[in-house]
């Protein structure tokens, strides 16, 4: 089996699916702004640019596996999830996939629904309910974090990486008979070393912003809104 | 990056192409990878009708052929996997040069690669004739929610702080004794990920406090808008392309 890059390219998938999966892409985008707008104060702006371009950055590190055939990339998820919260961090995800296809290219446009769903709305939203979870069973120490933020970017890498085996047994071009499995395993099995990598990368980045700025990782702030910080000092006093 | 900067795949130049509206571009581009999606595979000519369409906006644009096809080396991961699949695909089979291939496998490896080269020449020219700041400003006039492209926006201009953190932190180890060569400079470069996180947020933090205090609200300034937006004739200008495509495309699907 070859190379699976997360971005699905025009025309491996056919066109229904990829439609079917357009709208659901947007309706969870739309979502999502609609939620994201209150999350978004001065704070959080420039931190979602960064999560973004971090995840920008991080994505055109295509690594191989084992052989040059097999290769694929961070997809950065929970790292968002982290960091800025899910609805601002399934936007920022997003952003990144349609800057990529409009652009560079990367990930066709017809296919942005896909890519979208896989990426975006099923990783995060993986990775968001095991953060919160684990958050609650793990004790609040930087060890704690680090295994939290690990967990959940390894399993979020590999359940998007089933949402693209799903869509391709919904909708792919090519019939592969029996090669399915062969898919979903070679899949499964790459994308558990990406998310190896990916939750090293994660854990060592919000261990490390949660040390010397805690008020900017999202899955630590409390519940109750943040009152204190909503007008940017001029001047950048903190 | 400042206002005016452009992105690596920009290709400054003056032609008709670059001097279109970018929501104007972005809107044909999208529409014409459509119509190419929407092809029947069997359809083999009405590729060709495709690439030549593009030859012909990459002409008008100045863009040459070597520049697209290096650019393109990007969707090699999926052309490998489209090898792959005369080899894997099921059903009937067909004897090639002493292999037993598969004819769905074949036609689905020629769809993949069709199109999806096809697909990125698409992007590539929407890139190489606009600039990073031309492509927020026609997304924001396509009506993209504003959190949309403020997230484009930051996310675009923070990247080349990333970049420029990440080398200052390189040369940083070497002048302290690093050798960064062969695999083990990885070691050095993860160790330091969340230095360079915390270090490049906090410099995009002054230049988000320093836009808030030149009165940014959320929404580029009107400056940014400067250019008119596009005319009703520029946007019929613009959509011969799809529509050329759109008419291959449904001829394709009514002969196939």
């Amino acid at each position: 089996m070859e190379t699976l890059a997360m971005h699905i390219s025009n025309g491996i998938i056919n066109g229904p699916v990829a439609a079917v999966f357009a709208v659901i892409a947007l309706a969870a985008m739309a979502y999502c702004v609609r939620r994201g707008r209150q999350d978004l104060d001065d704070r959080l702006a420039p931190m979602a640019g960064l999560v973004a371009a971090f995840i920008f950055a991080v994505q055109m590190l295509n690594f191989p596996i084992f052989t040059a055939g097999v290769s694929g990339h961070l997809l950065g998820g929970a790292l968002a999830a982290m960091l800025v919260g899910p609805w601002v961090g399934a936007l920022c995800v997003a952003v990144v996939l349609v800057v990529q296809a409009l652009v560079f290219g990367d990930g066709g446009v017809a296919m942005l629904g896909l890519n979208i769903t896989n990426m975006a709305v099923i990783g995060i939203v993986v990775a968001y309910l095991l953060i919160v979870l684990l958050l609650r069973v793990l004790p609040r120490n930087p060890a704690g974090l680090a295994v939290t933020a690990f967990v959940s970017a390894l399993v979020s890498v590999v359940v998007a990486a089933m949402g693209f085996v799903l869509q391709y047994q919904l909708g792919g071009t090519t019939d592969l008979g029996g090669n399915l499995t062969g898919l979903a395993s070679t899949m499964a099995v790459s994308h558990l070393f990406i998310g190896i990598g990916e939750g090293l990368i994660t854990a060592t980045t919000v261990v490390t912003v949660a040390k010397v700025r805690p008020d900017l990782v999202y899955a630590l702030r409390a519940r109750k809104p943040a009152a204190s910080v909503t007008v940017p000092t001029v001047g950048g006093v903190r | 990056m400042g206002a005016g900067h452009a992105h690596v795949l920009y290709r400054s130049a003056d032609s008709p192409v670059h001097r279109l509206p970018p929501e104007v571009k972005i809107a044909a581009m999208v529409a014409f990878t459509l119509a190419v999606v929407a092809t029947p595979r069997e359809a083999l000519w009405a590729f060709g009708a495709y690439a030549l369409l593009v030859a012909a906006v990459a002409a008008l644009a100045r863009v040459t052929a070597r520049w697209l096809l290096l650019r393109s080396t990007i969707e090699l991961p999926f052309v490998l996997f489209a090898f792959a699949l005369p080899f894997l695909g099921a059903g009937e089979r067909v004897d090639v040069a002493g292999w037993q291939l598969s004819v769905d496998g074949l036609y689905g490896a020629w769809n993949i690669i069709a199109k999806g080269t096809l697909g990125v020449w698409a992007s590539l020219l929407l890139a190489a004739t606009t600039s990073t700041r031309d492509l927020i400003v026609g997304l924001d006039r396509l009506r993209c929610p504003q959190i949309l492209t403020q997230i484009a926006t930051f996310m675009l201009r923070y990247l080349d702080v990333l970049v420029g953190e990440a080398r200052r932190m390189r040369l940083a180890r070497i002048s302290r004794g690093d050798d960064p060569r062969f695999v083990w400079q990885l070691r050095g470069f993860a160790a330091g990920i969340g230095a360079l996180f915390l270090r490049a947020f906090e410099r995009g933090e002054r230049v988000y406090l320093a836009m808030v205090s030149r009165g940014y609200t959320g929404r580029m300034p009107p400056v940014w808008q400067g250019t008119a937006t596009a005319t009703t004739g520029q946007w019929l200008i613009a959509a011969t392309v799809p529509v050329m495509a759109a008419t291959v495309a449904a001829t394709a699907a009514v002969l196939t």
